[in-house]
């Protein structure tokens, strides 16, 4: 990486600055993880023709649309079996899915678990605002308890799920979890998602000021970061069934699993050369143009 | 522009196969080399060949967890730099739609199988329908058009499927091989040429540099050229209504923009999609409009017909969509009446009497679905509207 | 000399308040000023404290400030001519009124 002129901001190359500003509210924690992400980029020295972020649909799933590399903003709950194929086919690429918690746990449960299971070599950066955001703040798998949204207008009642916990028991081989407020802690995770092989899993607490907490009365974005501040814990390696939050409890953050497992490419070479031995043709990279 | 299909994926020779396996053999002879499939019958088996085949050629297939992972799947190998395909029966192609709008949105090169059976819902898993057709046209919510071929035995599934693969890669969208239960699972003889004599069609990459290439901007046939991911295009691909640089544009100027083109690409360019094929139509006093295995049994009814001295011109729907507005419309005008045969209860004859415009009579003869017709039952309909 | 500046992209920010509160040094406040939309950009009221960590940057979730560390002989890059640069303050800043308004 260059020295970049002194008058640049370091996260401008990262981004389509023909689209800058954003349309995230004032005091959305998705702006501050892309920042994070860009700084994870810059440590990393990842090779940026080489990336792709595949997003799914809501606020953060516009994250697709404001990165400067070869970005996918596809159907809601969907980013990871495209980002599937798009690796499977083209195995060089380092492929980032960034989305929200009711794309990637709700409509996209199914393709989660089964994208850990199948511990697919993908880097998922999963913003948890608590809410669906984009369509007005209706209840998300992961609202807890007694909160009031647009869909339980007396208050939710029912659980919410843990996501580290349900990550790491579909198969993932890191999950982490950080708050927006953990801007130097959320870029060194990402940037050792990025050198490890694998299903790679990070939920990033954020604010929604617009929806989840001006309707609970939680004050704005800056409230929520210094909630944040005071109430998260740091806990590398905590059992991940401890990790739970409610509306107003201690948020436990940190690294919770860094294992290792090979990953879905190499289980299915290692069969295939088991079975073909000399038959079995390796692509690459699927060229179509022969 | 052309060129010989790589003869890896090639199975040369004189074979005995089912429509199925001959579907997937066209898929690796035009190119295929990723699929994404879940398991519904009467479609499983061209995924199960594509696994067992696909190692020994050089590519993946990947079971998904569902026809929703399995239809974007295929997508994301695309823009990987892959041909791929997926393969379902009615129910998995419901749950398909969402992401065939989003390959008509994007201009995502793939293809699509579909066996027919019966429906609505889980109804005949096994048995035969053509019930599917309007679905394919319209399933998916906005404005688009789709490509839609019907093979009639083994080797058509061969021969389409290769062609289904060249016309994704020409027009940038969706294709669709519509075949039937029966097409699948009938066994017959089926011509694998040596790979010279296999014409494919590669993906237009674009030859701009990065920086100087607008992702969506169209050439003069109305379809852009492909960006190569993972090589510093930074292109951006979206399900939004979006500009030529293909970002999100949502303004009503950009929406009509682009949507017509996205039709236009196909309409405009109907005359080199639209296949058929038509005997004896000129001079006669009926056409006998069907595809598919329909096609097979009314072939039959035909040549009774003629024997028993009615003048019976044939027309089988190859492309059905774009649909051949234009062919029937000369049908119209060359016969005096029109029997549309298909296996549902009135699906693609609704297009021959939209075409028609009442100019003659179209009688329709159909069926539910789960066996397919009888000959005698479309000879009845061809000697009542003959006299 | 301070050890580090701010550079701020007016036109950019929300006026958060995040960079002023995760200021270590807090040298931030929110101006009174006004950019198009509306909001009160931040202002770097105790120059002399900034010492160009950045985390100012790391926390903005528009990109709107970003901190650097001064060389020895650097002229203040503040004086760019380009959208890019800090608002001018109004007359009677402070501290104190600038939170009371921006909050």
């Amino acid at each position: 990486m260059t020295t970049l002129p002194i008058h640049t901001n370091p996260t401008d190359p990262f981004l389509r600055m023909d689209r800058i500003p954003h349309i995230w509210c004032p005091g959305c924690g998705i702006g501050t993880s892309v920042n994070a992400f860009s700084r994870a980029l810059i440590d990393a020295k990842i090779d940026l023709k080489n990336l792709a972020i595949v997003s799914g649909i809501g606020c953060t799933g516009r994250v697709a649309g404001y990165v400067n590399q070869d970005s996918f903003h596809t159907t809601h709950g969907r980013a990871l079996p495209f980002a599937t194929g798009l690796k499977l086919a083209n195995p060089k690429l380092n492929v980032v899915v960034y989305s929200g918690d009711g794309d990637l746990f709700a409509i996209g449960g199914n393709h989660l678990i089964h994208a850990a299971r199948r511990n697919v070599d993908l880097k998922v950066i999963c913003i948890n605002n608590l809410i669906y955001a984009m369509t007005g703040g209706q209840t998300a798998p992961t609202t807890p308890g007694s909160v009031i949204t647009s869909t339980n207008p007396y208050g939710t009642f029912d659980s919410s799920f843990n996501l580290p916990y349900l990550v790491e028991a579909a198969g993932a081989v890191y999950v982490a979890r950080w708050t927006t407020f953990h801007v130097r802690q959320m870029a060194r995770a990402m940037q050792e998602m990025f050198s490890k092989k694998g299903f790679c899993f990070l939920e990033v607490l954020s604010p929604c000021p617009t929806l989840y907490q001006r309707r609970n009365k939680m004050g704005d974005g800056l409230d929520t970061m210094i909630f944040y501040k005071e109430h998260s814990k740091v806990r590398n390696g905590a059992p991940t069934s401890e990790v739970a939050l409610s509306k107003a409890g201690e948020i436990v953050v940190g690294k919770f699993v860094d294992r290792e497992r090979s990953d879905y490419r190499d289980l299915m070479h290692d069969k295939m050369v088991e079975s073909l031995g000399d038959r079995y043709v390796e692509s690459e990279v699927c060229e179509c143009e022969m | 522009m052309k060129m010989h299909a790589d003869p890896a994926g090639v199975l040369t020779g004189s074979h005995f196969l089912d429509g199925d396996h001959a579907c997937c053999e066209g898929a690796l002879a035009g190119g295929a080399r990723f699929s994404a499939g879940y398991p519904i019958t009467p479609s499983t088996e061209v995924v199960e060949r594509f696994a067992a085949r696909v190692p020994t050629v050089g590519g993946t297939f990947i079971q998904m967890e569902d026809e929703l992972a399995a239809s974007i799947a295929i997508q994301g190998a695309v823009w990987g730099g892959a041909k791929a395909f997926t393969v379902t029966s009615g129910p998995g192609f419901s749950l398909m739609m969402e992401h065939i709008g989003l390959a008509a949105m994007t201009e995502t090169p793939c293809v699509f199988v579909d066996v027919q059976r019966g429906g609505p819902s889980t109804g005949l898993p096994t048995l035969p329908a053509q019930a599917d057709m309007m679905q394919v046209r319209w399933g998916s919510h906005g404005d688009y058009e789709v490509i839609a071929l019907c093979p009639n035995s083994p080797q058509e599934c061969f021969d389409l499927t290769v062609t289904a693969f060249n016309m994704a890669e020409q027009y940038r969208c969706p294709v669709f091989v519509m075949m039937d239960e029966v097409v699948g699972h009938m066994t017959e003889k089926v011509v694998i040429p040596p790979p010279e004599q296999i014409e494919v069609t590669p993906r237009r990459y674009t030859l701009l540099p990065p920086g100087e290439f607008n992702a969506y901007e169209p050439r003069e046939d109305l379809v852009p050229d492909m960006p190569r991911v993972g090589e510093g295009y930074n292109v951006h691909v979206t399900g939004l209504t979006h500009d030529e640089r293909g970002y999100p544009n949502m303004t009503p100027d950009v929406q009509d923009k682009l949507v017509r083109r996205l039709q236009d690409k196909i309409l405009k360019n109907s005359d080199k999609i639209v296949l058929f094929e038509e005997a004896q139509v000129e001079g006669s006093e009926v056409v006998v409009v069907s595809y598919g295995i329909t096609s097979r049994v009314a072939q039959r009814a035909i040549e009774m017909a003629r024997d028993q001295g009615v003048k019976v011109g044939k027309f089988r729907i190859i492309t059905a969509w774009p649909f051949p507005e234009k062919k029937i419309k000369e049908i119209a005008s060359k016969t005096k009446a029109i029997v549309v045969v298909e296996l549902n209860l009135g699906q693609m004859v609704r297009e021959v009497e939209r075409a028609v415009s009442g100019k003659v009579p179209v009688r329709f003869v159909g069926h539910a679905g789960g066996s397919v017709h009888k000959p005698e039952q479309i000879l009845k309909a061809i000697m009542e509207v003959a006299r | 000399m301070a050890k580090g500046s701010v550079q701020i992209v007016v036109e950019r920010c929300k006026a958060c308040g995040f960079c002023v509160e995760f200021c270590p040094s807090h040298a931030l406040a929110l101006s009174s000023a006004f950019n198009a939309k509306g909001y009160h950009p931040p202002n770097l009221v105790h120059p002399e404290k900034c010492s160009g960590c950045d985390l100012c940057g790391m926390y903005c979730p528009d990109f709107a400030i970003f901190g650097f560390k001064n060389e020895a002989e650097k002229p203040a890059a503040t004086a760019k001519a380009e959208p890019q640069t800090t608002a001018p303050l109004p007359a009677n800043n402070n501290e104190e009124a600038a939170n009371e308004d921006a909050r």
